[in-house]
């Protein structure tokens, strides 16, 4: 890549997949000049989770205004932008089309190009924001709300995916069970707040390792468990530990994602281990993940936390490595909700 | 004065260029694929077409509803976005006024409505005074029996406008009785950019300016899970 050509690209990013409407001006891809999200973890709170019309109507309300806040942030203005990027998939239909029209009217208005990102890619890329030096290859375990994948990134663009979850995600699992617990929407964050107080030996709940050599997940069979568990306890009248069962239940995750990423980096010879989506801001991940890679002479990478949730910072980054080398897209561009890791 | 506008509350995506009172050029496809699709795509080929620049643009006009949900928020968001990365002004119309303008100088009641699911319809009433419309009924929802019901009493010609006005002369002609309601052509019963451009000009001239963030698409209706966690409340109490 010719660095003299590509100085100093601006680039806006828009990101609505879900429950943040979150608009990014970036340079050059990993330098973030503002980041704004609009959360909307309030609307959604009172029915336990994300209502997809509720989301969309929102999205529409925030998207100008956020857009807004983030170039008066960067300092700059609608001509300084080189490209707009924009999340086309995966994530909730209604959602992501508002994102995108807006994505789309700016590219045609300012006569600018369009360039579509993967969400999931995004999340991985939310790493080169923070970590200058990192480049590919590496082992990348990507555990969010709706996505858990284990991928091998061997560049910019190029991936092997060896295992994914054949059902619930890592997050969606978190909130089930943060739910059932009668925790706040997400459950994700408190029930690793719940679980630093609580004994995580305290009930042994199932874990599934699936065939052997396989690098796939599987959490329902856990979710069931910890439900049964619950309600078994519930029937005897017995007072529930919320502690320990947050804790037993999250080392249970935790130790099969960790497990399966240290077997998959060994066996593909590779040094670095990076993590990404929501479920990476989880400390007990981090740190059994960390003890795990000293163990075996691996090193280790994670965005801060506000780079681990949903933000348009990580679709800018993964927009500028696309637009680079020219893969852009037309106003055709379309919103793929089950938009698939393997397309890219 | 230049204005761009468009309508994605129908099936049909609809989008024209008008100059003061010139209709420049119209665009209207009507097919099965999604507004996502068609409208970006539309917008570049008319202005292409027509050798105009989307900065040449002075006012942008855009349907808010009622209609599909995803597709205003399609719409209004192309538009609004639009407006903002070049920094011009919005006017925001109804879509039950964008129909009516299909049924110029109609003598006799004008009944605009669009399909609100559900066996229900968005409906408004019209009239038009020398070249003015005059709105009789406020937008409201009905269900399909209850419109029928409604409009059968009236002493004048009901003229139906809109694409589910195609499924309710089905269900009339079905009862095979003598009734006062018109349902003209289906090439008429579309929603036209070109009434929303001339409506955003209109509403310019008047200076009926709405800051951007208070352009939103006219539901008329709550989502389907606030309506039953309002429901909940009410039955908890």
């Amino acid at each position: 890549m010719n660095n003299d050509i590509h100085k100093n690209i601006i680039t806006l990013a828009i990101e609505t997949s879900c429950d943040e409407t979150s608009v990014a001006v970036m340079k050059n891809g990993r330098e973030v000049l503002s980041n704004i999200v609009a959360s909307q973890i309030e609307q959604h709170q009172k029915y336990g989770g994300v209502v997809p019309e509720v989301a969309s109507r929102k999205h529409l309300e925030n998207i100008n205004k956020v857009i807004e806040k983030a170039l008066s942030e960067a300092n700059l203005s609608f001509e300084s932008i080189s490209h707009v990027a924009v999340t086309y998939g995966p994530g909730l239909v209604g959602a992501l089309l508002v994102g995108l029209s807006a994505a789309k009217a700016i590219s045609f208005a300012r006569n600018i190009p369009l360039t579509g990102a993967n969400h999931i890619e995004g999340h991985i890329y939310a790493n080169f924001i923070e970590h200058k030096e990192l480049e590919p290859p590496f082992i990348c375990l990507i555990v969010s709300g709706g996505h858990t994948h284990l991928v091998y990134m061997k560049n910019y663009g190029e991936y092997e995916v060896l295992g994914k979850t054949r059902d619930d995600a890592a997050g969606e699992v978190f909130d089930k069970i943060g739910r059932a617990l009668g925790l706040n929407y997400p459950g994700g964050p408190e029930i690793d707040k719940l679980s630093k107080e609580g004994n995580k030996e305290a009930i042994r709940f199932p874990k599934a390792y699936l065939e052997r050599g396989s690098y796939d997940f599987s959490f329902s069979g856990l979710k069931s468990s910890v439900l049964n568990y619950l309600n078994r306890e519930k029937m005897k009248g017995k007072k529930i530990s919320i502690e320990d069962v947050a804790a037993s239940f999250q080392q249970s995750v935790i130790e099969i994602l960790v497990e399966k990423t240290i077997t998959c980096a060994i066996e593909k010879k590779v040094k670095l281990i990076v993590l990404a989506g929501g479920v990476a801001a989880n400390s007990g991940l981090r740190e059994l993940m960390r003890e795990e890679c000293s163990k075996y002479g691996l090193e280790l990478i994670y965005p801060s936390k506000k780079l681990c949730t949903d933000n348009a910072a990580m679709i800018g980054c993964v927009g500028y490595y696309n637009y680079i080398v020219n893969k852009n897209s037309n106003l055709f561009l379309n919103a793929k909700s089950n938009l698939k890791f393997e397309n890219i | 004065m230049k204005i761009l506008a468009l309508d994605t509350s129908s099936s049909a995506t609809t989008v024209a260029l008008l100059d003061n009172e010139k209709l420049v050029a119209e665009y209207t496809i009507n097919n099965f694929s999604t507004h996502s699709l068609k409208l970006m795509p539309m917008i570049s080929e008319i202005f292409e077409s027509c050798g105009w620049l989307p900065e040449d643009i002075d006012i942008f006009g855009v349907s808010l509803g009622p209609g599909s949900f995803t597709g205003l928020r399609i719409g209004v968001t192309t538009i609004k976005a639009m407006a903002q990365a070049l920094n011009k002004q919005v006017y925001g119309v109804s879509s039950l006024d964008v129909l009516a303008y299909n049924l110029m100088y109609v003598d006799g009641i004008i009944c605009s409505i669009i399909d609100a699911q559900r066996d229900e319809v968005y409906v408004a009433t019209y009239k038009w005074d020398n070249n003015n419309l005059n709105q009789i009924m406020n937008p409201s929802i009905l269900s399909v029996d209850k419109l029928k019901e409604v409009m059968y009493k009236k002493k004048e010609h009901v003229y139906f406008v809109g694409d589910v006005a195609k499924k309710l002369r089905l269900r009339i002609e079905e009862e095979n009785c003598d009734t006062n309601m018109v349902f003209p052509p289906d090439a008429l019963l579309l929603p036209r950019a070109y009434a929303v451009g001339k409506i955003a000009r209109q509403h310019a001239s008047e200076g009926k300016l709405k800051n951007l963030e208070d352009i939103v698409p006219i539901y008329m209706r709550k989502s389907h899970a606030e309506c039953q966690y309002e429901e909940k409340q009410r039955s908890e109490k």
